[in-house]
């Protein structure tokens, strides 16, 4: 199922719509109430932003199967995580007060309900490791 | 399910409860999709507060809908510029459907 993600997210960043709702999600807008503003911050940053998204989504793709992860790699692993949930969040419009029988009528959708509630408990259990000294 | 909680930075805007002469702050929104220990963490590292004042911040979002979480000029925001960079990619920006 975790092996699905890594190609996720690139197919994702290598389509580079920037009207798709999920993708203007990983790469808000940094001015509002301004479009050449936020265009221009966009041109500066961007390239950065999608390298950084493309090595921790390597890292955790290199990284699958290892039964140990370094704090580095986990670290990577919580971006890769966190940004598919948005992605998959933004996508299935999900409130606070989802269930899965709300998407149960459509497969594609309970199918990408059910790793986006995967995710979120992969997600609690990578933050818990992180946060253990 | 997970709990989810906050997160969306906003830009600089006078909330009222902030002086004048602040140049920028920091508001985080509340949202359905980010775990609510994620924004923790999430606070925590980018701001360095202990995790029980990341902790009650995030709750602030989650209860009121948004909260200030951070204001210039001093503060690891306006002196660390990557680390800020980097909070533009995990935190996301306001999105009117899920903003409180």
């Amino acid at each position: 199922m975790l092996a699905a993600v890594p190609p996720m997210l690139r197919s994702l960043l290598a389509g580079g719509d920037a009207q798709d709702p999920a993708m203007r999600r990983l790469f808000p807008s940094a001015y509002l109430d301004d479009e050449a503003a936020a265009a221009d911050f966009d041109s500066v940053v961007r390239d950065d932003l999608v390298a950084q998204r493309l090595t921790a989504i390597d890292t955790m793709e290199r990284t699958l199967g290892a039964e140990r992860l370094s704090e580095d790699e986990l670290v990577a692993w919580l971006a890769a995580v966190n940004d598919l949930r948005l992605v998959l969040g933004v996508r299935l419009a999900v409130t606070e007060e989802s269930t899965p029988e709300d998407f149960a009528g459509d497969p594609e959708s309970g199918r990408a309900y059910s790793l986006y509630a995967y995710l979120s408990y992969l997600e609690e259990d990578v933050v818990r490791a992180l946060s253990s000294e | 399910m997970a709990q989810t909680a906050p997160v969306e930075v906003d830009r600089p805007i006078d909330e009222g409860d902030v002086t004048p002469d602040v140049p920028w702050i920091v508001i985080v929104w509340n949202d359905p999709i980010n775990l609510m220990s994620y924004v923790v963490y999430v606070f925590q590292k980018l701001f360095g507060y202990p995790r029980e004042k990341a902790t009650k911040l995030m709750m602030d979002v989650h209860v009121k809908g948004r909260a200030v979480v951070s204001d210039g000029p001093r503060g690891p925001l306006s002196a660390d510029r990557p680390r800020q960079a980097d909070a533009a990619r995990r935190v996301p920006a306001p999105d009117p459907s899920t903003g409180a």
